[in-house]
């Protein structure tokens, strides 16, 4: 028998190379995609972002007389008042200071050295309309506007986690307000929403009310959403009326408001409840309640407590509601949402408080200019941002000119005088950390400046205080607030000296010469040029210093221009 | 002589004229009967308003944070099925017992009134958190105030250079001003082995000199064309600075560094930040703080309850009973007011994972101090678990409403609250066998 032949002898010497070579070969395409990764990265922390831009700003449409005749007839009933009343005017605002406004209202944070040089470039004529159209684009703007919106409609808690998710509604009214969908339709999509809460994000404007501990009773149908909550936040949220007290019993205070008013509207909502699809209407489900010194529960039927003309007689209870509340004349659905847009731009109300506007009136002029041109452009929203922050009365100073006498409260109350107002925690934090940067931190920034803001500005608001819902309340400021920008970890670590990530020390370092460089900070930090005074007194300080020396001074006079009232106030 | 038409007009109208017998009989008489009328009320009441005894003028609270089981602290019944075999021990009071794990609380509960029986109605944390720190369940108009905000709003203590409210190691709900303002909201630090954040100055006297001075130039450019008092009467912004400088400089910042007590109190108060805390609450409210609130957290065990119970028992045992002792020792327990507890309680059922739930309708509370009753225990929950509802329940509302009166203030006293409405400082009422 042939025996088999003995199996090829491998040489050890040489055996394993093939596969080594084959291991190399790996280690070094390895190694090449690693340093193609790490040379994409360092590019694109070294490459300068694109410089601000508009897509689509059109001057025209500003001096079109749709828009400048209502602009006009808000100024000249304005300027009447203040005439009639024998209010001083002060004068107009410089550009510099209505572009901090807007930052401050729209994005929570203050324009960026690098925009108010893109600013300058600008016809002077067009400077604040190309900034607003510029935010109005930018998509901080909806996410900071989402988080001021949901703070009314769904409050600040973090809510009933099994069937409500918070976040998911602030980033979907973000996209809404970023696509600027009419608001009447947005308002209705929340009353009417159905299906499950992280599907359809809207849903949550009806499951933050659920109780979870709230166990039906034997027999009882399982709790829903909770009509009574809802009647408050529409109320409140999109009427502008405030109804919270006659839910336990009649109005003490007049004789318009009755118990039933407030019940019958939260009847409305009695047919929602919650499935395992999310929200859904039982048209079986009835809302029963005893009213005040009566004996037994009743049924409620579903009656609005004004206009009730408007009400339409087709259709589920909540698309009933919703058609109502939203209805072009139902005046109080306007009037609710240019006080709250009002707010957000001036920082304080035009009618007080924001969700307590006279339902018989008086309004303002001011207002029912607004309300009507709101209505006739189909609400829209960001045309009522660019109405008001075109006015007169946005663009005049919060105060009087060299030698006049000082504003008056009587002057703000009627804003002949841009008020004064305290910042909120999300636009002081946004400010110290736009401030300590030359470039905007926006969507197209980079990565570490983005990380920088996120995480500098979490454990700030914490520390600072989160006013809540409660955001337009003027009571004084804190100790720990002030403890927090004079010697908290944030500021310092935005203004030491540190030639690669903060403003102050770049500035100082880079800067032609000291007034220069003076001037840059004050920019940077108050959006405005110093006064003689500052600069002059500025200057001498940075005379001749170089080096951490002078890193030193520039950090100096960054904590000064932080901790100032001027920084941590809307002016 | 004719009366006069207009009493007022008669120059005399008190005069021997008008003042016979019959008139000082008539007076006399109805005087005598006030103390049948509505008056005579409203005067026991006021005199109600006031506690016995000196009002207590601190608050301490031991913020027991997550919901402990009232089974496995203070309301243990040994032996039965809804122990799961935890055990009990005697205490200082013949009768009552506390779980194994509390020793040395077993040693002092001659000092303290426990309530076996509060009842509340939120079972979620952040509600539940809200009605047991404000007395009040959370309403959309208003954000009440913390009961430490309360009473630092109706007892305020000028004397003080740091904050007067105090919250040591929060959780995320710490205890708020509300609608007294932030400025009513407590301060928050840390682990007392470490410094009060944001006090120490992070520069040199000649730099900080510079600040100032750079501060100054800026805030004058500000002011021009504005109301010279804008800073007084609206901003508070440089008002509010000079009172930060104060508290930086300020000796009383001692009272919140441990390090400066002796040995043996550290070691009495057991070391873990929950007992640093506690030593640092007592030396606070010997600086003359109102409030202070020291946060011991994560009882919430729905999963491994025995386990939990253990290790956070092991912090909450040596501090506790060393706060009281040092306060008593100190002569301050009388005008001091320790409450000690969470927002609710737990499940007398195990689950699954071997934890305990939340069980709002029958849990423990614990108050010292204050002229509160001495060794007393009021109410009891079910041995078998299965009741709903515990002997003599204590509603939260109530348990605030006592502390108040204890601490002299008036639990009815109405304040307008931002949206206009009228608002008691509590919702409930006295509970008077609580006191002694």
């Amino acid at each position: 028998m042939p025996s088999e032949p003995p199996p090829p002898q491998r040489d050890p010497t040489t055996a394993g190379r093939p596969q080594r070579r084959r291991i190399w070969d790996r280690n070094l395409l390895f190694f090449l995609v690693c340093l193609a990764g790490v040379g994409v990265a360092v590019g694109r922390i070294l490459t300068p972002p694109p410089a601000p831009t508009v897509r689509s700003f059109d001057p025209t449409l500003y001096r079109k007389a749709a828009f400048a005749g209502v602009v006009r007839e808000l100024d000249e009933a304005m300027t009447a008042d203040w005439k009639q009343a024998g209010l001083n005017v002060a004068p107009k605002a410089d550009d510099l200071i209505v572009t901090r406004r807007l930052s401050l209202a729209l994005t929570g944070t203050l324009p960026s050295i690098q925009e108010i040089r893109a600013l300058e470039s600008q016809p002077e004529d067009d400077r604040i309309h190309w900034w607003i159209s510029r935010l109005l684009e930018d998509r901080r703007h909806s996410d900071y506007l989402a988080e001021r919106f949901a703070r009314a409609y769904v409050g600040v808690e973090n809510g009933p986690f099994l069937v409500y998710r918070r976040r998911r509604m602030v980033s979907w009214l973000s996209d809404q307000i970023q696509q600027n969908r009419p608001y009447d339709d947005l308002v209705r999509n929340l009353i009417t929403a159905e299906g499950n809460w992280t599907s359809n994000p809207e849903a949550n404007f009806l499951t933050v009310t659920i109780d979870p501990n709230d166990k039906p009773e034997e027999g009882e149908e399982p709790k829903g959403p909770d009509e009574v909550k809802l009647a408050a936040r529409v109320t409140r949220a999109f009427l502008g009326v405030r109804l919270d007290c006659v839910q336990c019993h009649d109005d003490k205070f007049g004789d318009r408001w009755k118990q039933k008013d407030f019940h019958q509207l939260a009847s409305f909502f009695a047919q929602s409840e919650v499935q395992f699809t999310g929200v859904q209407d039982d048209p079986k489900r009835e809302y029963r309640f005893r009213y005040l010194r009566t004996p037994e529960e009743v049924v409620i039927p579903p009656i609005v407590p004004f206009n009730q003309e408007l009400l339409p007689d087709e259709g589920g209870l909540r698309e009933r509601l919703a058609t109502w509340v939203t209805h072009a004349d139902n005046r109080p659905f306007a009037r609710a949402t240019v006080n709250r847009v009002w707010a957000l731009l001036f920082n304080k109300p035009l009618v007080h408080p924001i969700d307590e506007i006279p339902l018989d009136g008086p309004w303002p002029k001011a207002m029912e200019i607004l309300s009507d041109d709101l209505i006739g452009n189909g609400f829209d929203l960001h045309r009522l941002v660019r109405v008001i922050a075109s006015s007169r009365a946005f663009q005049l100073d919060s105060r009087a000119p060299e030698g006049a006498p000082p504003v008056t409260d009587a002057q703000e109350r009627a804003f002949a005088a841009f008020p004064v107002t305290r910042l909120r925690p999300e636009q002081v934090a946004g400010s110290v950390i736009q401030s300590s940067t030359l470039r905007t931190i926006n969507a197209d920034a980079h990565i570490i400046q983005k990380m920088k803001r996120v995480f500098g500005q979490g454990g700030f608001v914490k520390r600072y205080g989160d006013l809540g819902e409660d955001e337009f309340s003027q009571t004084g400021g804190t100790i720990p607030q002030r403890l927090l920008l004079m010697n908290g970890n944030m500021v310092s670590e935005q203004i030491k000296p540190n030639p690669v990530l903060n403003a102050s020390t770049r500035i100082g370092m880079v800067a032609p010469d000291d007034e220069t460089a003076v001037e840059t900070a004050f920019l940077a930090t108050l959006t405005r040029s110093p006064t003689a005074e500052e600069s002059g007194h500025f200057s001498a300080q940075l005379r001749g210093t170089k080096g951490d020396e002078r890193s030193e001074r520039m950090a100096d006079l960054y904590w000064a221009l932080l901790n100032s009232t001027e920084f941590s106030w809307n002016h | 002589m004719n009366p006069p038409t207009n009493r007022a007009q008669a120059p005399d109208f008190c005069g021997p004229d008008h003042f016979s017998r019959r008139s000082f009989l008539q007076a006399v008489g109805l005087s005598g009967l006030t103390w049948l009328t509505p008056l005579a009320d409203l005067l026991a009441l006021e005199a109600e308003k006031a506690p016995k005894g000196k009002p207590a003028k601190s608050l301490i609270f031991l913020w027991l944070a997550g919901g402990p089981s009232q089974l496995e602290t203070f309301d243990p019944h040994p032996g039965k099925k809804i122990a799961h075999g935890t055990t009990a021990i005697d205490t200082s009071v013949k009768g009552v017992q506390f779980a194994s794990g509390l020793p040395r609380c077993a040693e002092i509960m001659n000092e303290i009134t426990l309530v076996r029986s509060m009842t509340s109605q939120e079972g979620d944390h952040e509600r539940a958190s809200y009605n047991m720190k404000t007395g009040w369940r959370p309403n959309p108009t208003v954000v009440h105030p913390s009961i430490g905000a309360v009473v630092n709003h109706e007892l305020p203590n000028p004397r003080v250079e740091i904050p007067s409210h105090v919250s040591i190691l929060p959780d995320q709900w710490a205890a708020r001003g509300g609608y007294f303002g932030a400025e009513y909201d407590a301060f928050q630090t840390g682990d007392p082995d470490k410094p009060v954040p944001d006090i120490a100055p992070t520069v040199n006297d000649g730099r900080d000199r510079r600040r100032k001075q750079n501060l100054a130039v800026i805030e004058r450019g500000f002011a021009r064309g504005r109301q010279p008092d804008l800073d007084a009467r609206k901003t508070l912004h440089l008002n509010t600075i000079k009172r930060a400088r104060k508290m930086m400089s300020s000796e009383q910042v001692a009272a919140f560094d441990v390090s400066q007590a002796t040995k043996a109190e550290r070691d009495a108060y057991g070391d873990s930040a929950f007992g640093r805390g506690c030593l640092a609450a007592r030396r606070l409210i010997e600086t003359g703080v109102r409030c202070v609130e020291v946060t011991l957290k994560s009882f919430d065990s729905h999963v491994n309850n025995h386990e939990t119970h253990a290790a956070r028992n092991a912090d909450l045992d040596p501090a506790f009973p060393a706060l009281i002792k040092d306060l008593k020792q100190r002569g301050l327990l009388d005008s001091t007011i320790v409450m000690c507890g969470g927002e609710f309680g737990r499940t007398p059922k195990l689950n699954p994972l071997e934890g305990r739930d939340h069980w709002p309708k029958g849990f423990s509370f614990a108050l010292a101090g204050g002229g509160f009753r001495k060794g007393y225990v009021r109410g009891s929950t079910d041995p078998e678990g299965l009741s709903e509802s515990p002997e003599n329940p204590v509603k939260v509302e109530n348990l605030h409403a006592t502390v108040l009166h204890q601490l002299g203030i008036d639990h009815l006293k109405e304040l307008i609250t931002p949206v206009g409405r009228p608002l008691t400082l509590s919702a409930g009422s006295v509970a008077h066998d609580l006191i002694a």
